[in-house]
């Protein structure tokens, strides 16, 4: 049987590329029924006659100069990742973004 | 393409229907801008550098990194927008794309969804076609994931957050040809706004494709992504396999093979395109507004400035040069297929008042210099001979001190940096010698023994004369004003042939 709220939560595991068990899709479902509901109630709110927000903090106009600055050592920034190569970041087989 | 199709003009007929099939394609282009920093960080842009030498917090994605916008990219995406004629919007912002990949370090791009900085706008085709821009955006590049060495990825983010405007165009092109000549029509203009090299080998063009195809003058059909085209030639191949590929899934009936919506990559090695996965809706990108970026204001006064620095375009300086200044289409293609070449010849023309000389001497003379790999020199104003050397040139040749012969090679000796036209011919002695005298006394040697040669001239064939020319040029080393020579030569033929006291 199809059920929308345990659907929403498979897709979006899966753009997230995260692996649910079924017990945790039936645990996660009522939990975005619940935030699906209050974000219903938000989009009944009559908002035609309002200018789209584009920011919170009122400020405008940042631009920097087209000036190079260093960057950061190759090794300081690998010595983050997991696993490095020859100055690569080593990460499991990814082709084409197939899924 | 079976035997079942056969092309008529820009229709794909089907011999077993008589159906007239025709393409809708629509190209995405990614172009890369030529600053010398990343779009949100100060990281240096640098083709060929060692991996991961290139990037900092903000370009990597670290908690508490804040983008912050540079202001030429903001300028070379606005020159490009008014080079197609594109509506500048007053106000813009970014907005964050999702998507989940090893590239993409923040697991989300940096991108523009509902207030880009442009729209409209677009491109004529030679046909007199008319292309419509949907939209211009900005947005960061991807790194780059390796997938060809050995049983792991390789990650490289050098690229990521390098800026790229990305140009939609409406699906108003029906054929291979027609994407390739709009291709070719929007890096000239890319190169011409100074907005990026737009080289497709180095990476700064990229394209994505969408087609779909319908019997003429029906309704639009479900259209398929195509991704993966790094250069013309692969645009043209995988349209030439993608629409006959769709009009025969059609024709056969068979609902299994109906095309559907997807994303699809171009195989260069086998000439085909193959289902990578079932497209992405924009509501899985879950765009939301960059909130670590402020809204801009794209000022009127800006936007004019940008206005300013933009040249003329190809188009219209092609047109140019063959009405006003008499060139060939020929010609004038050469001379446009750069911005430093036709800044170039028209600065020469300029100098020179020879619009006509300085084509031929920029298009023939100086394109081979810049061709030789010996010159080393990646583009004309790389070379040690500038346009007011070669106006110089010009007006030598034109006022008779040199010969063309001679014009050549002082412009050989210019290219190897050997100095000014003047002091290359005042110190070589390339002087081209008007002396009656000298030149009489070249041309009787150069008659002594060439009996024939006087003989078919009287009887009329004046061309004949050409093989006494050289000899006296030879003699002269070069420097003999050749028509002169020739006028001395005619005549003392003609007095040879008065009857002897």
């Amino acid at each position: 049987m199809t059920d929308p709220e345990r659907d929403l939560v498979r897709h979006t595991a899966a753009l997230a590329r995260l692996e649910l068990d079924e017990a945790e899709v039936d645990r996660l479902a009522p939990q975005f029924a619940a935030i699906l509901r209050h974000f219903r109630v938000l989009e009944s709110v009559e908002v035609d006659d309002a200018e789209p927000m584009t920011g919170a903090s009122g400020v405008r106009d940042v631009l920097r100069a087209d000036e190079v600055r260093p960057s950061l050592a190759p090794d300081a920034v690998l010595g983050n990742a997991p696993r490095s190569s020859d100055g690569f970041y080593v990460v499991p087989k990814t082709v084409g973004g197939e899924e | 393409m079976s035997e079942a199709l056969c092309r008529e003009g820009a229709a794909w007929v089907s011999a077993v229907t008589g159906t007239r099939w025709v393409g809708v394609i629509g190209l995405e282009v990614h172009a890369q801008l030529a600053t010398n920093s990343k779009l949100f960080c100060s990281c240096e842009v640098r083709f060929g550098a060692p991996p991961n030498s290139l990037t900092c917090p903000v370009c990597t994605g670290q908690p508490g990194s804040l983008p912050v916008l540079n202001a030429a990219a903001l300028g070379l995406a606005v020159r490009t927008a008014l080079a197609v004629g594109a509506d500048v919007a007053a106000e813009s912002k970014f907005d964050r794309k999702h998507y989940f990949y090893c590239d993409i370090p923040k697991n989300y791009q940096i991108s523009q969804y509902d207030r880009p900085f442009c729209t409209g706008g677009g491109i004529r085709l030679a046909s007199g076609r008319f292309v419509r821009l949907t939209r211009i955006h900005l947005e960061e590049d991807a790194g780059k994931a390796i997938h060809d060495r050995g049983e792991h990825t390789l990650v490289d983010l050098n690229r990521a957050g390098v800026a790229l405007i990305e140009s939609v165009s409406e699906a108003d092109l029906e054929t291979p040809e027609e994407a390739v000549e709009y291709l070719e029509a929007l890096k000239e203009i890319i190169r011409y706004a100074g907005a990026g090299e737009a080289d497709m080998e180095k990476g700064q063009l990229r394209c994505d494709v969408n087609v779909s195809v319908r019997p003429e003058g029906e309704a639009w059909r479900t259209k398929v992504e195509i991704k993966n085209l790094n250069s013309f030639r692969h645009v043209r191949e995988a349209l030439e396999y993608e629409i006959p590929r769709q009009i025969e899934a059609y024709e056969s009936g068979e609902s299994a093979r109906l095309p559907r919506q997807e994303t699809r990559l171009f195989d260069a090695s086998a000439g085909v395109t193959r289902t990578m996965r079932t497209k992405e809706e924009a509501r899985d990108y879950r765009y939301f507004t960059e909130p670590d970026l402020p809204p801009i204001t794209l000022t009127e006064a800006f936007v004019e400035r940008q206005r300013g620095l933009l040249c003329e375009l190809p188009q219209a300086r092609r047109r140019r040069y063959r009405e006003e200044l008499g060139l060939s289409e020929y010609d004038a293609r050469v001379l446009t297929g750069t911005r430093e070449v036709a800044d170039y010849f028209e600065a020469v023309a300029r100098l020179c008042g020879r619009p006509k000389e300085a084509a031929n001497w920029v298009a023939n003379d100086l394109s081979r210099a810049l061709a030789d790999p010996e010159v080393a020199a990646g583009s004309i104003d790389e070379l040690p001979v500038k346009p007011f050397d070669l106006a110089e040139l010009i007006e030598l040749v034109a006022a008779g001190t040199i010969n063309t012969t001679g014009a050549r090679e002082v412009l050989g000796l210019m290219v190897a940096g050997s100095g000014s036209p003047r002091e290359i011919v005042a110190e070589r002695g390339l002087e081209q010698v008007d002396d009656e005298a000298s030149l009489e006394a070249w041309c009787r040697e150069a008659l002594e023994g060439r009996e024939q040669v006087a003989a078919d001239v009287r009887a009329g064939r004046t061309k004949a004369i050409g093989a006494v020319v050289g000899p006296v040029m030879k003699a002269s080393g070069g420097k003999a004003n050749p028509q002169r020579v020739r006028e001395i030569l005619l005549r003392l033929i003609a007095e040879d042939d008065q009857p002897r006291p």
